[in-house]
């Protein structure tokens, strides 16, 4: 039994597609990051699976059954903003939310450390997360949820959701951070409302490149290359060039007269991204 | 290039107090100019304070500061930096006059080109996404070519396409020769720096460029099956271990050298 099937989803604003004829599983126990930029569909495909949006076309199942209110009950959510009453203290969030989902709450409660509004980043998300699951959901949405913490809190954050999925739950984690991303079984890259890769980090960025321009100063070869719609970012004292072979890019740096050693370099992620955008 | 370029800013020995508490104690970090600095940490490390220090704001010091005039410095805060009423025209417009610059048109269009906005001038910064607005707050920064440039989490939440335009600027500041000072708390950011400094509750982790801050770091990590003690931590389904005393073998990240740290002060506290 999949824990979400949509199959040929697509949603329509007005004349605008925002996610167009998707396909997407995920079972229990597995970690999937939906990553791609800004516009790419990722929120409004979630919204979907939430049972917030439906779809214009395309069919979507939760649990091996079309979606009903009912479901609500077996999802847990951690928005961006994390979801909590900053007004009140972390207890009295698990609690309130408690009462919501007819669960328990948690027999250990939260360390107090008085409002969520006074907790520091990290609290607030450990709180968000023990609100979102204290109803034992089977599926677990998450959108960017370690953004702002320090490493170490990360890692702690991490192991939460691990745990979880090692208890059968299904994680859907969207982020466009590769710290993030690196932590999911697989991932799904959606691209102006389509999904445009699935799978292994690696197999995500395929065969796609960029130019590391190595120069001595950098600023020089900077300067050449900063022109016109090319897409350049660094890396250290490197530059890097995408969309571009080697050839063109050497060709503008000599014509400027700057020497450099130019290699050509498996993308990253983020590079991935911005070359499907563009 | 500017007058001053050549001149080495930054702070050293820098506590910093609010109260009775110390937000930063005896860190140091040297800005040079044409470079990009990274100072990565999470909630409550400091960052803010270093930044904010470093952008000229009177704060209760001890140590050395070393920065240039406030008419030399760009600032872009935590969540702002923009007028949100507004056009972003008028938003450059607004920064030209509080610096008395004459003839910026032609660097403020090339600055909003580079930030790939320049289609939204007439556009009030209320209106634009999160990462348009960030990428105004950048350029208003630039536009008075600055000697030092403070960015604090200026790409937090910033998706991909947006992040890349930031960094493009980030790295033309750099080029015309401004020392660069962002605050992440993403190390793959962080990696693009020339330098980086890691701060966790005011304290001075590691600094250094990339790779002497990951060459500097104590022992070996690597990957294991199942954990051994409190000095590992999960990476996927597979687990990260650190040896204090092991040798060096694959390849260890400045992620790796960032929880590391973080452990290690954690320890060390009674």
């Amino acid at each position: 039994m999949k824990s979400v099937a949509a199959a040929g989803v697509t949603r329509r604003f007005g004349s605008f597609t925002a996610v167009d004829a998707v396909d997407f599983e995920m079972g229990p126990g597995e970690v999937v990051g939906l990553v791609g930029a800004n516009g790419a569909g990722k929120t409004t495909l979630i919204r979907m699976i939430l049972g917030l949006l439906e779809p214009s076309e395309g069919s979507i199942r939760l649990f091996g059954q079309a979606q009903t209110r009912q479901q609500r009950r077996r999802i847990g959510y951690v928005p961006q903003n994390l979801g909590l009453y900053r007004d009140l203290t972390a207890q009295e969030n698990l609690e309130f939310r408690a009462d919501i989902f007819g669960a328990e709450p948690p027999d250990a409660p939260l360390a107090s450390e008085g409002l969520v509004a006074d907790m520091s980043l990290g609290a607030q998300r450990r709180a968000a997360f023990a609100a979102a699951t204290q109803h034992d959901p089977e599926l677990l949405v998450l959108d960017e949820p370690t953004s702002g913490v320090s490493p170490l809190s990360r890692t702690k954050l991490w192991d939460l959701i691990r745990q979880r999925a090692e208890g059968g739950t299904a994680v859907l984690v969207s982020t466009h951070y590769m710290d993030e991303a690196e932590q999911a079984d697989r991932l799904v890259l959606m691209s102006h409302g389509r999904v445009v890769a699935a799978g292994s980090l690696e197999s995500i960025i395929g065969n796609r490149t960029a130019i590391e321009v190595d120069a001595d100063p950098w600023d020089r070869a900077f300067a050449a290359l900063d022109s016109g719609s090319r897409l350049i970012t660094l890396a250290g004292t490197a530059i890097r060039v995408l969309g571009e072979s080697a050839e063109s890019v050497g060709a503008t740096l000599a014509e400027a007269g700057v020497e450099a050693n130019l290699r050509t370099v498996p993308a990253t992620l983020d590079e991935t991204m911005v070359m499907l955008d563009s | 290039m500017t007058a001053t370029s050549g001149v080495n800013w930054g702070v050293g020995d820098l506590t910093v107090r609010f109260g009775k508490v110390e937000a930063l104690r005896r860190v140091s970090l040297e800005v040079k100019p044409g470079a990009v600095h990274a100072v990565v940490g999470g909630d409550g490390a400091g960052k803010t304070t270093l930044l904010r220090v470093l952008a000229g704001l009177g704060l209760d010091t001890d140590g050395i500061i070393r920065i240039p005039p406030p008419g030399r410095i760009g600032y872009v805060p935590p969540d702002g930096g923009v007028f949100g009423d507004l056009t972003v025209t008028e938003n450059m417009e607004f920064v030209a006059d509080g610096y008395g610059l004459t003839g910026w048109q032609k660097r403020s269009s090339a600055l909003l080109g580079r930030a790939g906005i320049a289609r939204f001038g007439d556009r009030l910064a209320g209106k634009l996404s999160g990462g348009q607005r960030r990428k105004l707050a950048g350029s208003m920064a630039l536009l008075p070519e600055p000697d030092l440039l403070v960015l604090d989490e200026v790409t937090t939440g910033v998706d991909p396409v947006s992040r890349m335009d930031l960094w493009r600027l980030i790295a033309g500041a750099a080029a015309d020769g401004a020392g660069v000072v962002i605050a992440t708390s993403y190390l793959d950011e962080a990696e693009r720096a020339g330098q980086v400094l890691l701060l966790h509750d005011g304290v001075q982790l590691a600094a250094g460029s990339p790779r002497s801050v990951i060459d500097g770091m104590q022992g070996n990590v690597s990957n294991v099956s199942s954990p051994d003690g409190h000095r590992a931590w999960r990476r996927g389904r597979r687990w990260r271990q650190w040896d204090p005393n092991g040798e060096r073998g694959g390849e260890v990240t400045l992620e790796d050298v960032a929880i590391v740290a973080e452990l290690n002060a954690e320890e060390r506290m009674p």
